[in-house]
């Protein structure tokens, strides 16, 4: 069952547990940096996972495993070490064709993360194929890298971007998406989940409604992939992207998917080594891909330890992973929406994942990040790369909390108490 | 006429004197709080200093009554926190003569108070847009007078 086919979150079947509950606590102990934190009554309460999540022992042991142990540079050397590093590079790149349910290993492109996955679409893709008056469909929740390049590409190539709307909830207004899409539509991209909102869209429906008016999808995949399966093709996902550092795994590695045709069509970004079949004086071929759209040299080690997160995650379960965030999500809207003066943003906690953005009257919500703080309590505030949203919204600032495998109940509790104490101290 | 009740001397002893960085922010917490607030009427986009973490707005204007122009300056944020960050610089540009603020370094200073992050370009939350336009209303006034 894929995240994407639904926007409504599934409770466990019913007649008892068919999956192991996630023992948050255990879970917990698996991330080396929560103890080292820490201090006597004062536990590290991280919610900023959408930011950027927290790594465990495995993800941190094979990247230094790879340095000290089995390094070299990828595809290029045939002794030992680099035939292993090739190999160790491989089986991530089919621990993410798994992951997503791709058909194959040459559909999985190694980037940067998720922002340079879009430019890459939006150039390669986008620059090539966009011709004046195209339309480029993108929705209000959208992250500021699923809309820059994209403005970028609309500039270069005279097409123009529309704008799915909002219903007052913060959930995707389709009522009007047989206007919003037309002949002319080339692509929809759309978040599989809002970074502030939690919002889900309903990315198989849209799938189906832009292929129908003869448009690609794009899936930000960002918020999404580290919170539910995904199954490119129950879905018929034309390209999807994620990052690594999202996921548990290493900064500076991130995922393009593309169907096979796509990434034959699409213009390669960055020209260099590998990316080549041929150079000369006069001119050169390409590779095909996924070689195409990786060129220099690769974040090997970053690539690496991007399989044991992707294990990780997938041992404990989707379903109970799910459970555990529904059931964070609950307690969460519950007692933050007993607190004076408080506003949650955004959808019921049925509508969306677990991220929880709120703000508070007559409080800028940088108050609020520095005095959870000083609790230790780790929120973010701002506009999150959500300018558009924010505007929309009407609020200057938001503070968002975001949860992973690792928070707990007591993580809860402590964001609640924080945020009654800021109430209590900030009040005119 | 300052802002604060108190001479930045006076300000660096009792804040360095805090243990922690909860008593700390408690501190420029209840600065912030004190900070006298502009008018409504002010508080428009021309005032407003660009910083995407939390608003910041200054209103200055020159007093060319004394021997020497001085620039009285004014200015507010929505965060409590950023307001009080904000009374310290203040204390060092308010009321100053354009040599005087163009001489002044508010990095050493922060750095002197272990609140240099809050100052930095990356940090957004105004308070190094608010130097600069400090610094060029100074440097403009002291051009006036050559």
């Amino acid at each position: 069952m894929s995240a994407t086919t639904r926007d409504q979150r599934r409770e466990p079947e019913a007649g008892g547990d068919s999956f192991r509950r996630l023992d948050a606590e255990a879970v917990r102990r698996d991330f080396p940096i929560f103890a080292a934190r820490s201090e006597d009554g004062r536990p590290l309460t991280f919610l900023d996972t959408g930011a950027s999540a927290q790594k465990p022992q495995v993800v941190i042991d094979r990247e230094s495993f790879c340095y000290s142990r089995s390094y070299a540079n990828a595809y290029r050397g045939v002794y030992q070490l680099g035939a292993e590093v090739d190999d160790a590079i491989e089986r991530t790149r089919e621990s993410v064709r798994s992951l997503l349910n791709a058909a194959s290993q040459e559909e999985i492109i190694f980037t940067a993360g998720t922002t340079a996955s879009i430019n890459l679409v939006a150039q390669g893709w986008g620059r090539k194929f966009l011709k004046p008056g195209d339309e480029i469909l993108l929705s209000v929740l959208e992250h500021h890298a699923n809309i820059v390049p994209w403005q970028m590409a609309a500039q270069a190539t005279g097409a123009v971007i529309k704008w799915i709307p909002l219903t007052p909830d913060g959930r995707l207004d389709l009522s009007t998406l047989d206007q919003l899409l037309t002949r002319r539509t080339k692509i929809v991209a759309v978040t599989g989940m809002s970074n502030v909102l939690g919002t889900i869209p309903p990315v198989a429906e849209l799938a189906r409604a832009a292929h129908a008016v003869g448009a690609k999808i794009l899936v930000d995949g960002a918020q999404s992939v580290p919170h539910a399966p995904v199954d490119v093709r129950a879905d018929d996902i034309d390209f999807l992207t994620f990052s690594g550092h999202k996921l548990y795994g290493p900064t500076g590695v991130g995922v393009l998917y593309a169907k096979a045709e796509l990434l034959d069509a699409m213009d390669p970004m960055f020209g260099g080594g590998h990316m080549i079949a041929t150079v000369s004086t006069k001119s050169s071929t390409w590779a095909t891909a996924p070689a195409k759209f990786e060129a220099g040299t690769l974040p090997i080690a970053q690539i690496i330890a991007l399989e044991p997160a992707i294990e990780y995650v997938r041992s404990l379960g989707w379903d109970a992973i799910h459970s555990h965030e529904v059931e964070l999500l609950g307690q969460t809207h519950e007692r933050l929406s007993a607190i004076d003066g408080l506003r949650i943003l955004g959808p019921a906690p049925q509508h969306k994942g677990a991220i929880v953005s709120f703000v508070m009257d007559g409080i800028s919500a940088q108050d609020v990040a520095v005095l959870l703080d000083v609790r230790g309590v780790c929120v973010r505030h701002g506009h999150h790369c959500t300018m558009p949203l924010h505007e929309w919204l009407d609020v200057p600032a938001s503070v968002r909390a975001s949860f992973g495998v690792y928070n707990t109940l007591d993580d809860v509790e402590r964001l609640a108490k924080g945020l009654e104490s800021v109430r209590k101290r900030l009040s005119r | 006429m300052p802002a604060l009740d108190m001479t930045l001397d006076e300000l660096l002893e009792e804040f360095e004197h805090l243990p922690d960085w909860a008593d700390r922010c408690d501190f420029l917490i209840d600065l912030g709080m004190e900070l006298p607030k502009l008018d409504a009427s002010e508080k428009v986009e021309a005032n407003r200093v660009v910083g995407c973490q939390s608003s910041v707005w200054m209103v200055a204007d020159e007093d060319r009554d004394g021997a020497e122009p001085r620039l009285n300056i004014r200015a507010e944020s929505d965060s409590m926190f950023v307001s009080g960050l904000i009374a310290i610089l203040l204390l060092l540009f308010d009321g100053k003569t354009p040599g005087e603020i163009l001489e002044s370094d508010p990095d050493a200073l922060f750095e002197r108070l272990d609140l240099q992050r809050h100052l930095s370009s990356q940090r957004r939350n105004g308070l190094k847009g608010m130097v600069l336009r400090i610094r060029s209303l100074a440097a403009r006034a002291a051009m006036r007078t050559m």
